[in-house]
């Protein structure tokens, strides 16, 4: 077996998340498909570094994880805020920027 | 392991048994990934996501990225989907995403995106990939995690320090976003007492549910003098719900099985069946107070003149 199949598993795997974002209207389901695509792409880049031999890779993937974290904090905490005044998790419910 | 990964190096294929290890766990990854998109509610996508990415985890140890595997777990799957989880309960587990498509067509479209897209990146990978690969025997040498270091503490360092300040800024906004400020002084206990004895309409604090000596859980409702429930003593949600375990319907018709079974050993013809008034006034999980109240007290003087007419009897 070759690597690259990895490669082929964070390809589909990130289509799968980027369909979700399409289809689903749960804003926490689609907060969930944005993390499967991050970690899709964090498969993509410990392959590479594989591939090359050298680390970097693996150090961007690294920095993926903090963002990620750090998104969903946010993220999650914006979904709170929203649930808060509309009693609804649904982004179709979402359709005003002031809450 | 070292000679292996030179191996492996020098014919492009690694062992056999991480082809096996991929099979599985990318059969895995697939489907967690696709029962996450396919599922309503969103508990079940936050487990199917779980199950995801402790796969790639494994993948991620299988291809010499062990630091980052670990952390794969504990930040992912232990702090990530957590979070995951609190917000879902907190917005209800019970919902889940209606059915009813508000575009039309929406979801074919984006399932034809969807393949197009990823026909489009595979292609592009079969296209531009590498017949051999270098394998990371040589930069893993010192040890992954001194690798990693090295290069996060020297080449990186700047994204690093960056990094923290993402951090801080995330942490500060998540506690901005959820914090909500008090519009109104707080009531304060005389103002609440002085307000309930102006309603009138319950002084006295709420009666306690349960049954001395007996039951005291909050399911069950404390009972009357003549037997019957009252529906003060359990918590309204649980009333709303459904969820109230009524005993006193069990202890009358123990009592009357009592009854028969002596009377059957004095001789005596059997007392007059008598039913509970909370069995024929049942507690019906969206009546409203009041009419539950009403309801008990037109069964309540038929239970009482039953008693009646048994004391007759026994005298």
């Amino acid at each position: 077996m070759n690597p690259v199949n990895y490669l082929y598993l964070a390809a589909l795997l990130f289509t799968i998340g980027a369909t979700g974002v399409l289809v689903r209207r749960n804003a926490i389901v689609l907060f969930m498909c944005v993390e499967l695509m991050l970690n899709a792409s964090n498969l993509a880049l410990v392959t590479f570094s594989r591939l090359h031999g050298n680390l970097d890779g693996q150090v961007i993937a690294f920095f993926t994880m903090v963002v990620a974290a750090a998104e969903v904090v946010v993220g999650l905490a914006i979904i709170v805020s929203i649930f808060r005044t509309r009693h609804s998790a649904s982004v179709d419910d979402a359709n005003l920027m002031k809450l | 392991m070292t000679t292996a990964h030179l191996a492996a190096a020098v014919t492009g294929a690694t062992s056999t048994g991480e082809a096996v290890q991929f099979w599985i766990l990318a059969v895995v990854a697939v489907g967690g990934a696709l029962g996450m998109v396919l599922m309503r509610k969103a508990v079940h996508s936050a487990l199917c996501l779980a199950a995801t990415m402790l796969a790639l985890a494994v993948c991620y140890m299988a291809q010499g990225a062990v630091f980052l595997g670990v952390v794969q777990i504990v930040v992912y799957t232990g702090a990530i989907m957590m979070l995951f989880l609190f917000v879902v309960m907190l917005v209800g587990v019970t919902s889940a995403d209606s059915l009813k498509e508000t575009l039309r067509g929406q979801r074919w479209a984006a399932a034809l995106c969807g393949t197009g897209f990823g026909v489009l990146l595979m292609a592009g990978i079969a296209n531009a990939r590498l017949r051999t690969f270098t394998g990371l025997a040589q930069a893993n040498a010192d040890g992954n995690v001194q690798g990693l270091a090295r290069l996060v503490f020297t080449r990186y360092v700047w994204a690093f320090e960056v990094t923290g300040a993402l951090l801080i800024t995330a942490a500060v906004g998540a506690m901005v976003l959820t914090h909500r400020e008090r519009t109104e002084e707080r009531a304060t206990q005389r103002e609440l007492a002085a307000r309930r004895v102006r309603e009138g309409v319950q002084v006295t604090p709420l009666p306690a549910p349960g049954v001395y000596a007996r039951h005291n859980a909050v399911d069950i409702p404390g009972m009357l003098p003549d037997g019957t429930t009252s529906d003060l003593t359990v918590n309204p949600t649980l009333r709303a719900r459904g969820q109230i375990r009524d005993v006193s319907g069990d202890m009358l018709r123990r009592m009357e099985q009592l009854e028969t079974s002596t009377a059957d050993y004095l001789g005596r013809t059997p007392p007059p069946r008598r039913v509970a008034a909370s069995a024929r006034v049942p507690l019906a999980a969206g009546a409203g107070d009041e009419a539950g109240d009403a309801a008990r007290e037109e069964a309540r003087p038929e239970t009482r003149s039953g008693a009646r007419t048994e004391e007759a009897e026994q005298q």
